[in-house]
This record gives C-alpha cells, sequence and structure tokens, in this order.
C-alpha cells in the first residue's frame, strides 16, 4: 500500500490539539514540558472546556506556557501562582483554574502559596513539573534536586550536611484535608504520557465536582541542564528519580 | 486484524529529541542525515513499511510535529 | 436621607467596600486595621452582594490574590499596615507592571522594621516613589477623616479601572482607629460576569471565546526594545494621571504669607495650628495634598508669590517635603518638622517649631 493512500484525512488518527498554537516552543528539545502542554491542551480540547479554563503560569522555564497553550493566562510571580489561582476560581467558580509550576516555583519560593492553596481545598488543579533542577536560570539545585546530584550550585553533587535533602512535597500535599487527588506521574513513553493525560483529566472533572485541590505531579527531566541526552536522561530519571519520587497515585478520594 | 501506518513530520518544527526514534517499536522512525533551516536533524519514517501507525512517536513527541495516519489491512 | 454611623476609619474601609461593589477583599492581620477583615467577616457580604473576602496566609499571598482577580476584571482590594505593605510591594510592582486595577489600604504604623503599633507617616516614600522594583507609579490617597477612607474606597476603585493601575489609600494608625460620623452613600451594584465580560474582556482572562485571540496578562518582555516601549507607554499613562488627578484641599490660603503643606492626620492637627497663628495675626495657611501622587506641585508653586515660607510637617523624618522642595524650586525657604515612631505632635508643638525656624 502506497504512503499517499494512507496519509488521508479519513484515515488520521493522531495530531496536535487543536488547543496548542503553531508557535514553536522554546523548550530545549526533548523537554518534558513540551509533552505535559500537550496533553493538557488534548484534556481541554476534550472536555470542550477551553473558552472556561484559565490557566497560571510560573516563573521558571514554563513562565511562556501562555504562548503554546490557547487559553487565557496570567503570568503570575514567581511561586505565586496557587494565590492568584485561587481569586481567580473564587471569583468565577464555574471555570476551571489551573496553575501549571515547576519544582523551584512551587516547591521551594511558593511553599506557603501551594500549602494553604491546598489546605483550602480549593477546587484548582495544580500540575507541577518535578525534574530536580532549575530550568530557565541555567541549572541550579532545586528543592527537589536528588542527593550527589551535581547542579550548578552543587557542583560536587547534593550533600545533606550542607543542601538539606530532597523534598517529597507531594507527599506533604496529600496530608492536607483539602486536597481530594494526589498522584505522581512521568511522560517519558507512551503509556506514561497515556496514564498522565488521564490523570489530568480527572484534576480537570474533580475541580467541576468542587472535590477539593486536585495536584498532578510530573517527573521530568531537564537533560539540558542534567547534561544528558534526551533519550539519557529519560533512562536516567527512571533509574534514578523513580526510586525516590514513585509513580502512582498518593490520594484518590 | 494488522494496521499499516504512515506519519507526517512539521520539518521546522522538529527539534531532532529523538525520543519518537527510542519509542517506536518498529524501527520505523530514525534522524534524518540533512537539517532544518535551525540545524536539526528531524525525525523521518527510515523504514515506512514497518509502521503500524501505533501513534507512539507523535504521543511521545514535546513539539507535536507528528500526525499520524493509519488504514486496516 | 442617607445613612450616618459612628465608626472607626477601618470599619469605614469595610461598609465603603461592600458598598461600593468590591468583588473580593484578600487580607492579613496586622495592627492597627485588622478591624478591616474582621468588619468584613462580621458584615458576611458573600450572602448579600456576593462579595469574596478571604484570609490568606501571607500578605505575600494577598496582594498575588488581588493580581488573580485584578486579572478577571473584578473588583478587588486589601489592606495592610506598614511591614505588610513592604511584602506587598513586589506584588504592586507586577500588577504595575501588567496594567492591572486593584485598591490597596496602608494603614501605616511606625518604622522601621517591626517598628510601633501607633500612628506614622513613614511610609510615604514607600507609596509615592515605588517600595517596589522598576519604573512604576501608582495613584496614593490620602484621607484625613473616617468620610474620607469611605469615600476613597470608591473613588480608588474609579481611579484604578480608569487607569489599569493600583490604587493606594495611604492612612495611618489615628485615622484607621478613630471613631467620627460616616455618612453611607447609595450602594453601587457589583458587576454581573457578563456585564465584566462586556466591559473588560477585550484584556481580562475571563475565559476564551472562540471568537477572540486568548488574553495574556504579564509584566515580562525579554526583548528591550519591547519592554521599553512598554515602559514608554506606563509612563505616558502616569503623566496623564499628573494632568487629571491631582488633589487637594487649601484652608486660610487666600492672604497667606506662611504655608503648612501635611497630609492626612497630620493635616488634621495642623488646623489647630493655623488657629493659633491666626490669632497670634500670623497669616499662616494649609494646603493639603489629597493626591500624594500625582503631587499638587503646581498648587504649591502658584502660591509662591504670595508666601514668605513654607513648613512641610509629617509624621516622619523628612519625606514629602523633599517633593515641596521639588516643587518650590528655592523660591522661598522650605522647613520640615516631624514626629517619628508613633509620636503625634499636638498643634501647639507644630507652631512653636514653625516660629522658631522662621524667627517669629
Amino acid at each position: 500500500m502506497d504512503i499517499k493512500d494512507i496519509i488521508k484525512p479519513e484515515n488520521f488518527v493522531y495530531g496536535k490539539s487543536k488547543v496548542l498554537t503553531d508557535t514553536v516552543m522554546h523548550y530545549c528539545p526533548g523537554c518534558s514540558h513540551g509533552v505535559v502542554h500537550k496533553i493538557l491542551a488534548e484534556v481541554i480540547e476534550e472536555m470542550g472546556i477551553q473558552d472556561k479554563t484559565i490557566g497560571i503560569s510560573p516563573v521558571g522555564c514554563a513562565v511562556f506556557a501562555y504562548k503554546y497553550i490557547d487559553i487565557d493566562w496570567q503570568q503570575a510571580a514567581h511561586g505565586r501562582a496557587p494565590a492568584l489561582a485561587t481569586a481567580t476560581k473564587r471569583l468565577y467558580p464555574d471555570k476551571y483554574v489551573v496553575a501549571y509550576q515547576g519544582d523551584g516555583d512551587l516547591a521551594s519560593i511558593g511553599t506557603a502559596e501551594i500549602m494553604h492553596a491546598c489546605n483550602r481545598g480549593e477546587n484548582i488543579v495544580v500540575i507541577f513539573i518535578n525534574n530536580a533542577i532549575y530550568g530557565m536560570t541555567g541549572g541550579q539545585m532545586a528543592p527537589t534536586t536528588l542527593l550527589g546530584m551535581k547542579t550548578a550550585t552543587t557542583p560536587y553533587g547534593r550533600r545533606a550536611d550542607l543542601n538539606g535533602y530532597p523534598l517529597k512535597i507531594t507527599e506533604l500535599i496529600a496530608q492536607l484535608e483539602g486536597t481530594c487527588y494526589v498522584t505522581r506521574q512521568s511522560v517519558q513513553n507512551p503509556g506514561s504520557v497515556r496514564k498522565a493525560k488521564k490523570a489530568i483529566r480527572k484534576a480537570f472533572e474533580n475541580s467541576a465536582l468542587k472535590k477539593g485541590t486536585s495536584f498532578v505531579e510530573i517527573v521530568s527531566t531537564c537533560n539540558s541542564n542534567w547534561k544528558m541526552t534526551p533519550v539519557k536522561a529519560n533512562k536516567w530519571m527512571e533509574e534514578n528519580m523513580f526510586p525516590f519520587y514513585p509513580l502512582g497515585d498518593i490520594k484518590d478520594r | 486484524m494488522a494496521f499499516k501506518g504512515a506519519i507526517v513530520v512539521d520539518i521546522e518544527k522538529c527539534k531532532g529529541c529523538s525520543v519518537c526514534v527510542a519509542n517506536c517499536p518498529t524501527q520505523t522512525i530514525a534522524l534524518a542525515k540533512k537539517v532544518n533551516s535551525k540545524g536539526y536533524p528531524y525525525c523521518y519514517m527510515e523504514n515506512p513499511d514497518n509502521c503500524t501507525g501505533c501513534g507512539n512517536c507523535a504521543t511521545v513527541c514535546p513539539d507535536s510535529v507528528i500526525t499520524v495516519y493509519r488504514v486496516k489491512i | 436621607m442617607a445613612e450616618k454611623l459612628l465608626k472607626k476609619g477601618n470599619e469605614a474601609i469595610a461598609l465603603a467596600a461592600i458598598r461600593y461593589g468590591a468583588d473580593g477583599y484578600f487580607g492579613y492581620p496586622i495592627t492597627p486595621q485588622s478591624e478591616v477583615m474582621e468588619t468584613l467577616m462580621e458584615e458576611m457580604p458573600w450572602e448579600t452582594t456576593g462579595m469574596v473576602v478571604l484570609q490568606a496566609e501571607s500578605e505575600t499571598s494577598s496582594i498575588n490574590m488581588l493580581y488573580g482577580g485584578a486579572c478577571c476584571g473584578k473588583k478587588v482590594m486589601t489592606s495592610s499596615s506598614s511591614p505588610g505593605i513592604s511584602l506587598m510591594c513586589e506584588g504592586i510592582s507586577y500588577m504595575a507592571g501588567a496594567e492591572l486595577p486593584c485598591l490597596v489600604v496602608d494603614v501605616i504604623r511606625g518604622g522601621p522594621g517591626l517598628g510601633t503599633i501607633q500612628p506614622a507617616q513613614g511610609d510615604y516614600f514607600q507609596a509615592v516613589k515605588g517600595g517596589g522594583h522598576g519604573d512604576y507609579k501608582i495613584i496614593v490617597l490620602a484621607p484625613a477623616s473616617v468620610q474620607e477612607m469611605y469615600d476613597f474606597v470608591g473613588l480608588g476603585f474609579d481611579l484604578a479601572f480608569k487607569y489599569r493601575n493600583p490604587v493606594m489609600i495611604l492612612s495611618d494608625g489615628a485615622i484607621g482607629q478613630m471613631m467620627e460620623k460616616v455618612e453611607l452613600r447609595d450602594p453601587v451594584r457589583r458587576l454581573t460576569d457578563k456585564e465584566i465580560t462586556e466591559k473588560y474582556g477585550h484584556w481580562a482572562t475571563v475565559g476564551k471565546p472562540a471568537s477572540r485571540k486568548g488574553n495574556i496578562i504579564s509584566s515580562l518582555s525579554l526583548a528591550a526594545s519591547e519592554m521599553e516601549a512598554i515602559n514608554l507607554r506606563l509612563q505616558a499613562k502616569y503623566q496623564k494621571m499628573r494632568e487629571n488627578e491631582v488633589r487637594f484641599e487649601k484652608t486660610m490660603c487666600d492672604n497667606a504669607e506662611y504655608l503648612l503643606v501635611a497630609f492626612g492626620s497630620s493635616a488634621r492637627i495642623c488646623e489647630g495650628t493655623l488657629e493659633i497663628a491666626r490669632s497670634k495675626g500670623i497669616r499662616m495657611g494649609l494646603l493639603r495634598p489629597i493626591t500624594l501622587f500625582p503631587y499638587p506641585e503646581t498648587a504649591i508653586r502658584e502660591m509662591l508669590p504670595q508666601l514668605k515660607g513654607i513648613m512641610s510637617v509629617e509624621l516622619n523624618a523628612g519625606q514629602m517635603v523633599e517633593d515641596v522642595r521639588l516643587a518650590v524650586n528655592g523660591a522661598v525657604p522650605v522647613e520640615f518638622y516631624g514626629r517619628m515612631g508613633g509620636s503625634i505632635f499636638s498643634p501647639e508643638e507644630v507652631f512653636e517649631a514653625f516660629a522658631k525656624k522662621f524667627n517669629l
């Protein structure tokens, strides 16, 4: 069968979501952000909620998320996305509000905001990209950096006595009464991408049901700052990140 | 039931990360020797006969550059 | 006949917020302004007007809740006192940069640091000269009575939306805590979501219909040329504020040879000083800036031909006096008298300082 006979509209099975813009993402080749943006856009498209969804972008690599997902966006100060999301959701209870944050944004400078938004049980969706490093500023230690991991500010590897321990903030979040769904996912292969997408969809559905805060961590790679190829970074993540940050639902009620 | 598939790559938007290559179960995809205008080698169907249209490549593509088509045979 | 109540300045802020149709209040307790949120919680406006009232986990969070609410085209406000406002300055800069309307009430206490809970005016620079980073301005209203605390909530929201810019009510612990008669104005209805979409849907994040591109609210622009263009646009807006929004009040200025300049509670005390001076045959007047930005520099300058001297009277080490001197530009002597750290001067004390400085 000739390729030309296959590539026809009636045979289309999968392509770019209509909720993604045509702007080329600034992310490095192989960055997990792109995959998460894609599945977030697909969930918004499939639920038909493009006109009802307000996104909050962080400070960090995902600051420009607003260029890529075609919804209304607020660009928050570093760590404050949950505060913006709180007010937005309270003032528009029928909209879907999603805060998209990295590990430095959510688990370091914005710890108070995320803890209290989750504890109040704000009916928002939080997507937490944990790649264990500061991407945009050039690879410094993040709160989630693993022990021994080399970064620009831990050039000889993270040491507990000097730098403290990697923070499992998702486990802390799961302890809070206000959260209804807390899960840890990844997007390095087709199966994990599908699972992560299901988790994000569930988070959005929870938000409509006013069950409380849904929190989806995506264990991710930052191959540039990890100084690996994208494929090698995915493997390194599976071997080193997953044992410390195990995948799966931590809370679902 | 067997399937036959094909992909279309948005060559200019491909960054050549090769995550699709690593995730293709039928060794259909490879990175081209040529590069796009940004200097990235882009992915293409090196062995188009192998493609089953499973969509794994497009699912893991961070830049949504792959469109997948599939027919039953 | 309008309803009149005896209320604290802080309570008046809360009642005004509800009656001027505020959509949201987000705050954090701090003396001497905690009655604002306490009054709102007692009034339960979410049961009547639908106004959201939320106690945040910090002032940092409060101001960023304002950022989110303002992005939605809603009328949002907070109140705090000096140390809390310091924490909010980051957010105020972001909101000025992103051109968002909001109302911030600062009931000043003595500083620096944790300072004291007594009234002071030591945050003039912070409010008027920036506080946060970057070249931005906010409109600053300085009430001198409980009635003005009430009225400036309405005025503040109007100006915030007129210019899409943060507005601050710069009060102090004296005005916040004292009780006075306040006349409640006719209530203003909150806008419906539909009305907000019609009015502000071209910029606000209200959900993107298929008919338009996504609204993006951000203060970020990495290209220097773009960022400079944004700055020039902001500066042009601030110039419009200077041209259109200067407010002040003159007392006994017509034949004055000497002028006191004072705002807020200092201005009230200076009214007593005027009486003392006039009783002694000294032709003294008082100019009370109501807007601290934009500053009534032209009003001061126009009086220069009749003046022998000016004294700026403030509850700080001398902050507004710098703006008086800029307006006067050396044409007449400009003196300063102030107390700090929560101490307040009496009318007599101000007169004595004045007489000494001008050898009268």
